[in-house]
């Protein structure tokens, strides 16, 4: 005998998908109308045609070519660009950084192990907000400037910032060079990008360490005996054994803190480096348009954390163990 | 229970001022903001918080200021006490979203009317009169030896971002073709650590603020500001259009203010005017002015002597001014534009009638 269509086993289960599914999208739709209703009462209809208005604003520094004649989403698109510049130097030095405290806290020497946990700690537990707002008025924004700026051969580092030499106009070598009081070099990196990058390397890298200590805490000590008894040194034991074990633990890991790392650079509007978000900020301040102005953010940050972790998961699949 | 959760959930929404059409429809003029202030026993003002002469929190933890005893008049006006306010500090980017959420009643935040901010295309807005009519300036350090806008050629320059003044300088040295770099910061406290670390050579805001910023400076004769006036920046406080009938309660509230003023009623005599209304039956104007005729309070919702409450607490537009930002001030502002109309200034209250 098969049992009512309401206690059939192949039913059921189905069923009360369908209805948690068509509860969520009730919600969804909810959500959505309320908005759509609201902005219309307000008379805020969303629109997109802002994003072709001139910007009126200028950026401080732009990877790419600005000026305030350009519209609103060259501005959006150069804040974005400064963003993944931040995100990727970022995350080059916080990974370094991380990495090499996390080997430090498996050294023999006591005072390298002991350094390791005292910056772990105490920066772990120092908000960033504050960390980037130390480091860019007590830090950089104590430095020398004009005539007595600190100048190495090739480079001077200034209250507004680290001036390098390079090929300038018409393929020339170039130094740094102060004229009228302002230092000039082709290639200049400002003091704002630079607050954010070490604040924003000395956190993450803090985050990174532990990961990396946990990766290698969880090769069996067995694998260092072994080296070890192959007349392995600590070092050479570390790279060529135990790292690439520890990578299947550490790259998950890894991957939580890159996404972090590419949010918080949003932090950015602290010390005045213009980032998508300090764009969008001024853009949304000019146009009233907040909701798409949100929109884009929310797109444009979801997009560049998806990116890292497709790439993230892409290296996860790389390491793992492969049984045969 | 999962009723209840879900009307607490909207409820939570609703106090977010996520769901904006959540309140119901309101028939007539009555309006729905007031109903919630009196209903709430307060006033919840959005001041800027850190700005001496306007809006800051003085030495005895009490907020002070202009823009402060505009939230207080009002709050007299409509609950009968000044003291009965709660004060919100919002940063430039974050004050039209507080006020559309519905977040903070008022606007009292040295804030320029424009028209973008006051279309219903744009920011939806609502302007009270005008309070302080200012112009944008530009501060640098007497060292600096700086003397116009070209001396600033190739310099870093100090500004809060989404104000109208970052709009108003990209405009200027554009029309003057003068290079420079705009530093942006998210908040006043940040755009002046940044100019008193030397980061830039000059920070522009509205005169009325650089003066009243560089009071807190360490060294305040250090730092003398150009003899320009790159806008107008009329300083308002805003409602949203939402609640119309709310936005001209604000409105007549700071005209009472200014016509206070004209009327040579203040903070000391307002009592002794009010007798005098209620005993002369020839002065008319004065009877409707003070609610002793008439039924002007009624018409915007609020008690028939309104505007005795406001002067009451806080004194006459005159007074407010030499108070916070003028003579008796540390700032020594001069009244300029702010006079009354008939000493030659913008201040005017159309006609109480």
């Amino acid at each position: 005998m098969t049992p009512p269509w309401w206690r059939n086993r192949r039913v059921v289960p189905w069923l009360v998908q369908a209805v948690v599914g068509l509860l969520v999208l009730l919600l969804i739709a909810f959500l959505l109308g309320n908005l759509i209703r609201n902005l219309t009462a307000a008379g805020l209809l969303l629109s997109w045609r802002w994003l072709q208005q001139p910007a009126g604003f200028d950026i401080s520094e732009s990877v790419i070519p600005f000026n305030a004649q350009l519209p609103y989403w060259r501005a959006l698109a150069a804040g974005l660009v400064n963003t993944i510049r931040a995100v990727l130097v970022g995350l080059v030095g916080a990974t370094l950084l991380g990495t090499l405290v996390g080997m430090a806290s498996f050294s023999h020497n006591g005072l390298l192990r002991r350094l390791a946990r005292v910056y772990v700690e105490v920066v772990r537990n120092i908000p960033l907000l504050l960390q980037l707002v130390f480091w860019y008025f007590v830090v950089f924004l104590t430095l020398p400037n004009g005539l007595a700026a600190i100048q190495l051969p090739g480079v001077v580092l200034a209250k507004s910032g680290l001036y390098i030499a390079g090929f300038g106009e018409g393929l020339r070598w170039m130094g740094p060079t102060l004229v009228n009081g302002v230092w000039q070099a082709p290639l200049r990196l400002s003091v704002e990008f630079g607050a954010l990058l070490t604040g924003l390397i000395v956190y993450s890298g803090a985050f990174i360490a532990e990961v990396v200590r946990g990766g290698i805490a969880a090769v069996p000590k067995g694998q260092w005996e072994a080296a070890s008894s192959l007349g392995l040194g600590w070092f050479a034991t570390l790279r060529r054994i135990v790292l690439p074990q520890s990578l299947r633990v550490i790259v998950p890991g890894l991957n939580t803190q890159y996404i972090s790392l590419a949010k918080n650079s949003s932090l950015a509007v602290a010390v005045g480096y213009t980032d998508l978000y300090s764009v969008a900020e001024t853009t949304l301040n000019q146009t009233g348009r907040a909701v798409e102005v949100i929109l884009v953010l929310l797109a444009a940050y979801l997009t560049l954390d998806l990116l890292i972790s497709a790439l993230m998961n892409g290296l996860n699949h790389l390491v793992q163990i492969r049984e045969r | 229970m999962f009723r209840t959760r879900t009307r607490s959930l909207v409820v939570s929404l609703c106090a977010a001022g996520l769901l904006a059409g959540c309140a119901g429809d309101d028939g007539g003029v009555q309006s729905q903001k007031l109903s919630t202030i009196m209903g709430r026993g307060k006033l919840i003002c959005g001041v800027e918080g850190k700005l001496p002469g306007f809006s800051f929190v003085g030495p005895d933890g009490k907020y002070l200021g202009l823009d402060v005893d505009v939230c207080k008049a009002v709050a007299a006006a409509v609950l009968g006490d000044p003291a009965k306010v709660e004060y919100r500090d919002l940063n430039s980017s974050e004050r039209f979203a507080a006020l559309a959420s519905g977040e903070v009643d008022l606007l009292s935040r040295n804030t320029t009317m424009t028209l973008s901010r006051d279309a219903s295309g744009g920011n939806g807005l609502s302007f009270a009169p005008t309070t302080f009519y200012d112009g944008q300036g530009v501060l640098v350090p007497v060292a600096s030896g700086i003397k116009d806008l070209k001396g600033l050629a190739g310099k870093p320059i100090c500004v809060e971002s989404g104000t109208t003044t970052e709009l108003n300088l990209a405009d200027r040295m554009r029309e003057q073709n003068i290079p420079y770099t705009p530093l942006k910061f998210q908040t006043s406290d940040q755009t002046f650590a940044a100019y008193l670390g030397d980061r830039c050579v000059a920070v522009t805001s509205d005169r009325s603020q650089l003066a009243g910023k560089r009071t807190s400076f360490p060294k305040p004769d250090a730092h003398t500001l150009l003899p320009v006036v790159m806008s107008k920046e009329p300083l308002t406080p805003a409602t949203t259009n939402a609640d119309p009938a709310w936005a001209d309660a604000v409105r007549w509230i700071v005209y009472g203010l200014m016509q206070a003023e004209e009327s040579g009623i203040t903070q000391a005599n307002v009592d002794a005017k009010l007798a005098e209304a209620k005993t002369n039956t020839n002065q008319a104007d004065l009877r409707r002015f003070l609610g002793v005729e008439g039924d002007f309070g009624k018409l915007l919702g609020l008690p028939p002597d309104f505007v005795v409450k406001a002067v009451k607490a806080v004194g006459n537009y005159g007074e407010i001014f030499d108070r916070n930002v003028g003579p008796a001030s540390a700032l020594k502002l001069d009244r300029g534009l702010n006079r009354q109309w008939k000493d030659g200034g913008l201040i005017y209250s159309p006609p109480f009638r």
